[in-house]
């Protein structure tokens, strides 16, 4: 469960500023209400990670983790993150080392335009957080919000199923 | 350096055409068959996991330049209307809105055989009615809404089977309907009364929507004369040319880059309106323009497969298949060119008396565009269902049936003999793949009671010769690592992985030593990434640039180590000799910054020689015959491809093969409201795509075996053929479940039904 997010005094009409945490930064946003964190991961952070498919809610390529949590950030407002952490696929690697589901999604070949793939690795890692060893239909619970127009879905499983393993033998 | 003109023939998604190219010197003999190679035919990850991985691949969408403008497009609300007036004033009103373009005010820009963007009269719901440039795009949005059009109506038709009726409104002068192919092969009339036995059936397939993840668009930039766009597209030189033909300015005023690219099925071949509408705000506003289609626009006006209406009559002579008549109307929608579905039929079983026709059919939607294997998986799902319906009614199995006309090493269309077919060793790793001896004629119980099961498979033919020209060059620098340039793009195929692994296998470095730079006009000429032919057009290519820079490399290195440059070779980065091994950068550092720069083109296809690939699929499915859901347990695809270059990237094109032929045979139809012409699913809810729980257990397979007559590397291309036998695998194997034959994809739930109450 995520924290009650803290309303801001004022929301709108006009831009409004926003504080949130992003990848372990705290970092300060204008923007206006209805602005929603796809656009603005993309456009003010230069996060360009997340991908804009459908804009609707329906593809999950745009899916972060807010406060550990898969969302898609199409469907969720930049006020609403107002005291949050925002975790995107940019800030997985660490200290030059990527995450297992990353380097799973190497090995196994899970990806091949690789335009849904920041989604479909924030939706495993999510995964992984809550459920460090999932089964393979809890990986197919995971990603069935995350369309792959390439195909790629069982290598994404069995990255997936590899990246746990390896997370627990770490 | 000697450069000679060649002319050849070769195959473009199902059509033949005539080549000329320039080749530069002599080319390589094919690797053998059985040639021992250290990285060509090894599993390879992708050179570009990680900058996938990460986030950092810069897609065309993720192009955000200082002060860029961003475009919105006005569409047209109805399927055919004359635009009387534009009025833009309200929008020009609004904050932040910096110009607008429209049929009144656009500066002529020729477009695909038209004179215009804006049509004077718009021909679907969705045709560019007006577009507006803005700081940012939810003004540009807004301001759309406030372009007020006055339009007259005229009358139109959506519908396929309406639009070949002869009261139907006419859409073209020459009428709706126009043939667009024939072929006649032995005495079809005295065939048919010849015959025993003889089955007719009619087939529908549906509009695909292609849905590439990432939508089509492009970002243009100004700098003086200069003109630099980047686009999401399979052809970066096409791009250029359409831009050259709008805009009429030299080649050596544009450059076209296309970096990372989110998904490409066909329709990202050339220019479209929004790269030639960018073009011009940025020219006329002074500032970068990004233009992209949403989601709905996507689905509208960026292209489509064709939906089909088929009829075939197929006749036995005793156990063999004599006689077939196969004719198709395929849906054009206002494109100017139609894939031609009876191509299989032709070309694909050794039948003596075949005749084909095939037709373009306009209506009031948008243009098709290439989708991967254009008319072939619509032919197929009808030609080899036609045949199990055959073989059911002779009381024979469809695979021996097949069998029979599958063996002939010549080409039964072009007369030619095959440079390698190996469709029967298809058929054999499928069948036991798949337990084909489970299969019984009356199909079988299911896991549970109102569950039943079948088996059914298909055959696939394509082309995948690929073609000259295409051109590349290997920068070898004094550090011995190297950079291989080509205008050829990595659509998502794992082109920079395959070509890095030809480097590194004729040049002798490690696949890590090898920076690959695709997508840019500025380098060597590629052909479009389609129609199957990258790896076979552009591998010899490159396996020859690699072959020039090893040569050179070792001139120098003969110098430089004074030892003949015949008693040097190059492994695994170092020059050896006499079992002395020095590194190259050790050797080549010796010279200040000297880049060897390697040259490779490809030679043209051997003469008289028929170059295919072939392969098949199987499918075990249960249906449930309360619901009408189709489970497809099983499939089990067998490629017949030439030499595998990389068995891990092409085992994934694969199963996106068959996963996108899934969505065709059982999920994905756009639905048009015939009374308005609109299309009412265009978006990634209402459209099903297959997700992950859509996916069945796959068995990939590929015979591997070089293809040493096609060209220097042995390999065919693997792009489309694993999509085309799908769809009728699966169509074959719910009818042998179920006992009645659903002969209109998608195989809906409702169609499942309707067809088990109609028997009952």
């Amino acid at each position: 469960m995520g924290r009650v997010p803290k309303a801001p005094q004022f929301i709108g009409p006009g831009a409004v500023d926003v504080a949130l945490e992003v990848n372990g930064d705290a970092v300060r946003v204008h923007v206006p209400p209805h602005r929603t964190l796809l656009d603005t991961l993309r456009e003010s952070l230069g996060l360009t990670g997340a991908k804009r498919v459908c804009d609707e809610g329906t593809c999950g390529a745009c899916t972060v983790l807010l406060d550990g949590e898969p969302v898609y950030s199409c469907m969720t407002l930049a006020v609403a993150c107002a005291g949050r952490s925002v975790e995107t696929v940019e800030g997985l690697a660490k200290d030059g080392e990527l995450h297992p589901v990353q380097a799973a999604f190497i090995e196994h070949d899970a990806f091949q335009c690789g335009f849904c793939t920041p989604g479909q690795i924030m939706s495993c890692v999510g995964l992984l957080k809550r459920s460090p060893a999932p089964t393979a239909e809890d990986v197919l619970r995971a990603v069935s919000g995350n369309l792959c127009r390439c195909g790629a879905y069982p290598n994404i499983v069995a990255a997936a199923l590899g990246a746990a393993k390896k997370q627990v033998r770490r | 350096m000697s450069l000679k003109v060649v002319r050849t023939k070769a195959e473009f998604e199902g059509e033949m055409t005539e080549e000329t190219a320039l080749v530069d010197g002599t080319d390589l003999a094919a690797w053998k068959a059985d040639a021992t190679l250290g990285i060509v035919g090894k599993r390879h990850v992708r050179v570009d996991g990680i900058a996938r991985v990460t986030g950092r691949a810069l897609y065309t969408q993720d192009l955000y330049l200082p002060g860029m403008l961003h475009v919105r497009v006005l569409r047209s609300p109805y399927p055919r209307a004359r635009v009387r007036r534009v009025d833009a004033s309200r929008a020009l009103a609004l904050p932040g809105v910096r110009g607008v373009l429209h049929r009144f005010n656009a500066p002529k820009s020729a477009f695909r055989g038209e004179e215009t963007i804006f049509r004077d009269e718009v021909r679907f719901v969705g045709d560019e009615v007006a577009a507006i440039a803005a700081d940012t795009e939810e003004t540009a949005a807004e301001a759309v809404r406030r372009i007020d059009v006055d339009y007259e109506l005229l009358p139109f038709v959506s519908d396929l089977e309406e639009a070949m009726r002869d009261d139907a409104a006419r859409l073209d002068d020459k009428g709706n309907v126009t043939e667009s192919g024939k072929n006649d092969r032995g005495d079809i009339k005295r065939a048919f009364a010849d015959a025993g036995v003889t089955v007719e059936a009619t087939y529908r397939t549906s509009t695909q929507l292609h849905n590439s993840l990432e939508t089509h668009g492009a970002v243009a930039r100004w700098d003086g004369d200069e003109l630099t766009v980047w686009e999401s597209t399979q052809h970066v030189f096409g791009v250029r040319a359409g831009i050259q033909a709008a805009l009429k300015i030299p080649y050596r005023d544009i450059r076209v880059l296309c970096d990372y690219m989110g998904g490409g099925f066909g329709s990202k071949g050339g220019a479209g309106k929004y790269t030639i509408v960018a073009a011009i705000f940025a020219r006329q506003l002074g500032k970068p323009v990004r233009c992209f289609l949403t989601r709905d626009e996507e689905n509208l006006a960026a292209g489509n497969r064709s939906a089909t209406y088929q009829t075939v009559k197929i006749a036995a002579k005793g156990k063999r298949i004599h006689a077939i008549e196969h004719l198709s109307w395929s849906n054009s929608g206002q494109g100017r060119w139609v894939a031609d579905p009876t191509g299989p039929t032709n070309g694909l079983y050794d039948i003596p008396h075949v005749r084909t026709r095939s037709y373009k059919v306009v209506t009031s939607l948008g243009a098709l565009s290439s989708f991967r294997a254009p008319g072939y998986v619509e032919g197929t799902f009808a030609l080899d269902q036609a045949i199990d319906e055959l073989a059911d009614r002779i009381g024979e199995d469809p695979l021996a049936l097949r069998r029979r006309h599958a063996a002939r090493q010549s080409d039964p269309f072009l007369g030619n003999r095959y440079s390698l077919k190996r469709l029967l060793a298809c058929y054999d790793i499928g069948a036991k793949e798949i337990g084909w001896q489970h299969r019984r004629a009356e199909g079988a119980r299911g896991s549970a009671p109102h569950r039943r099961r079948g088996f059914g498979m298909a055959s696939q033919l394509w082309g995948g010769s690929g073609l000259p020209p295409a051109y590349a060059t290997v920068h070898l620098n004094p550090d011995g690592t190297a950079v291989l340039r080509c205008g050829t793009q990595d659509i998502g195929t794992g082109t920079r992985t395959v070509l890095a692994q030809l480097v590194a296998e004729e040049l002798g470095l490690e696949v890590g030593d090898i920076r690959v730079e695709l997508g840019d006009t500025n380098s060597q000429y590629a052909p479009i990434s389609a129609g199957s032919l990258t790896v076979s057009s552009v591998g010899p290519a490159v396996r020859l640039a690699a072959k020039d820079a090893r040569t050179q490399l070792l001139q120098a290195a003969g110098g430089l180590l004074e030892v003949p440059a015949a008693e040097l070779r190059v492994e695994r980065g170092a020059i050896v000799s006499k079992g002395r091994r020095t590194p190259i950068g050790e050797v080549l550092g010796q010279i200040e910054n000297y880049t060897v720069i390697g040259k490779g083109s490809r030679f043209p296809n051997p003469e008289g020689l028929s170059l295919k690939t072939f392969g098949a699929h199987f499918a075990q499915v249960e249906v449930d015959v309360r619901t009408g859901e189709v489970f497809v347990e099983h499939v089990v695809a067998v490629h017949d491809i030439g030499r595998v270059i990389n068995p891990l990237t092409a085992a994934s094109q694969v199963e996106g093969g068959v996963i996108q032929g899934l969505g065709f045979v059982l999920s994905e139809e756009r639905v048009v409201d015939r009374p308005t012409g609109r299309v009412l699913n265009g978006n990634l809810e209402g459209y099903k795509v297959p997700t992950i729980r859509d996916v069945p257990k796959i068995t990939v397979r590929f015979i591997d075996d070089p293809d040493t007559k096609a060209n220097n590397i042995g390999a065919k291309g693997l792009g489309e053929p694993p999509i085309i036998p799908l769809p009728a695998a699966v169509a074959n194997a719910v009818a042998n479940a179920i006992g009645v034959r659903i002969r209109t994809a998608p195989i809906t739930r409702q169609r499942v039904l309707d067809a088990l109450s109609l028997r009952a």
